[in-house]
């Protein structure tokens, strides 16, 4: 591959004075992204190290229990979270996380035949928020050893623009942050069944208090970065995925730890880069720790309005 | 056709290779692991859930780095795995299955894709090779892969205590919490036991080779 390359690099600077931005994109992908690497910037003018701009927005879908719209740049992420009783114990609910990746998302998806990824990263997922001990399960329970909460996580991509697992857990995470509990009473044939509304309070006679929000132990972030020689791309868009076929996912917790860290094939790094990769991990933890906060203090101030 | 059969412990695969037109590069993940070893199986286990197709993109991934593919143009090269028992460490037995019959198959490879299992104890140590039972138990472990070793032939200076040019990951899947510690000492371990596999491929290899020669 390498010696393939380098006539193509060098036909491509001769025809680089010649032709349009736009074509010398499209044909040549690689010397193009070289070209921008080679003074430290990317084709959409970030830094090397820096991600793009994420916007979480809570209570967006509001037949939900608990819902959040996440947007990673062009990246477009919808999680819905809905609650359904249960009696225990509930037949191991394999796809209680479902991510979804509709022909919306993006040209390569086509109608009636499922992506190859979306099997992937909704196993992935189920995988960091299961061991990431964000959740306690033993919340959920309602009448101990009768019924209990199941929760049903659908992410809906509706818009693929590169680093997809990220923006799938950020959206995760958020619809859990915005969950309550509704409230709910039994009937007269035993089964329980959820109340809502004010008057309903007074009618039925209720199991739990009040609606309550659960309390969420260590929450994970993840970041993805593109390998490519020497270069760390962080939150790399669908062109520069396709262009570089090697990248990390880590994910880090609140404490530090590694809750996972995904590199599937691609080229051999280095242990450096890929401790580059866990540091920058941590980094962006912060800043969507705080972007998190924030968006939660909005629908607050939304609510209270 | 080439077949290869894989033991490794308990947990053996059989990985068939062939070729076909279409895409470049496909892998199949069949699970014959259902059935247990009192007899009975279960019918939920047989159908291909999402575990298959993680580790077929991972297969299909970490192999496609290794292979030469621009040797045969408009070919398709098919792995096909057969689960034929289960006792942890799937994917490393997996890969290294595939990584051998794809050698064996003669399609150019830069070099062999080793692949390892490694366990984080509770005190911090590392264990490798899990069985079923151990994954159970752990709180967390990660699959690894690593380039083989390369070997000098023939060189005249007495060994070197290793030049140690840096190894490198080609594949990484973690699964539970660790500390970075913890990460980091699983690929120590994780390269020190693969230069390990590497070597007993090569002397596979060399004798598969001789007696085919012969």
């Amino acid at each position: 591959m390498a010696e393939k390359t380098e006539p193509a690099a060098a036909a491509a600077s001769r025809l680089a004075g010649e032709m349009e931005v736009e074509a010398y994109r499209r044909l040549f992908p690689l010397a193009f992204l070289e070209r921008h690497l080679g003074e430290s910037v990317r084709p959409d003018a970030r830094r090397l190290s820096e991600a793009r701009p994420t916007t979480v927005a809570l209570g967006a879908v509001s037949s939900a229990h608990g819902s959040a719209l996440v947007r990673l740049g062009d990246t477009a992420m919808l999680a819905s979270v809905k609650l359904e009783v249960m009696s225990p114990p509930a037949e191991s609910s394999d796809e209680a996380v479902e991510f979804h990746m509709p022909p919306i998302c993006s040209p390569l998806v086509r109608p009636g035949r499922p992506a190859d990824v979306a099997p992937v990263i909704s196993k992935a997922l189920e995988d960091v928020l299961m061991s990431s001990g964000m959740l306690n399960l033993k919340e959920l329970c309602l009448i101990s050893g009768k019924a209990s909460w199941l929760a049903y996580l659908d992410i809906c991509c509706l818009n693929a623009d590169g680093s997809l697992f990220d923006a799938a857990l950020i959206s995760a995470v958020a619809a859990f942050t915005h969950l309550e509990i509704p409230l709910v009473s039994v009937g007269d044939d035993g089964r329980v069944f959820t109340v809502g509304g004010n008057e309903g309070k007074t009618k039925f006679e209720l199991v739990n208090r009040e609606k309550r929000k659960l309390t969420l132990g260590d929450i994970p972030f993840s970041l993805t970065c593109a390998l490519h020689k020497d270069s760390i791309l962080v939150d790399p868009t669908s062109e520069e995925e396709s262009i570089i076929e090697t990248y990390v996912t880590v994910v880090v917790d609140s404490s530090d730890r590694i809750v996972s860290i995904q590199k599937l094939g691609g080229t051999v790094t280095s242990m450096t880069a890929v401790k580059e990769c866990i540091s920058l991990a941590k980094e962006r933890r912060r800043k969507l720790r705080e972007i998190l906060i924030d968006s939660v203090e909005v629908m607050e101030v939304d609510q209270t309005e | 056709m080439f077949s290869y059969h894989l033991l490794l412990g308990s947990t053996s695969t059989l990985s068939m290779q062939c070729s076909i037109q279409e895409c470049p590069f496909g892998c199949t993940f069949g699970f014959l692991a259902a059935i247990k070893c009192d007899g009975s199986w279960n019918m939920n286990s047989i159908r291909v859930g999402r575990q298959e197709r993680v580790y077929e993109m991972t297969l299909k991934r970490t192999l496609q780095s290794i292979c030469m593919l621009t040797v045969h143009p408009n070919t398709t090269t098919s792995v096909v795995l057969q689960v034929v028992g289960d006792d942890g460490s799937l994917l490393p037995c997996a890969i290294n299955a595939s990584c051998a019959a794809l050698a064996f198959a003669g399609i150019p490879l830069k070099h062999l894709a080793v692949a390892i299992g490694c366990g984080v104890v509770e005190n911090g140590g590392v264990i490798l090779d899990t069985n079923t039972a151990e994954e159970q138990q752990l709180k967390s472990f990660a699959h690894l892969v690593f380039p083989s070793s390369r070997k000098v032939v023939g060189s005249k200076e007495p060994k070197q205590k290793d030049v140690e040019f840096e190894r490198g990951l080609i594949t990484s899947i973690s699964h539970g919490v660790m500390s970075e510690d913890d990460y980091l000492n699983c690929i120590e371990r994780g390269v020190a036991a693969s230069s390990r596999i590497s070597d007993f491929m090569r002397k596979t290899l060399q004798k598969e080779a001789a007696s085919v020669a012969a």
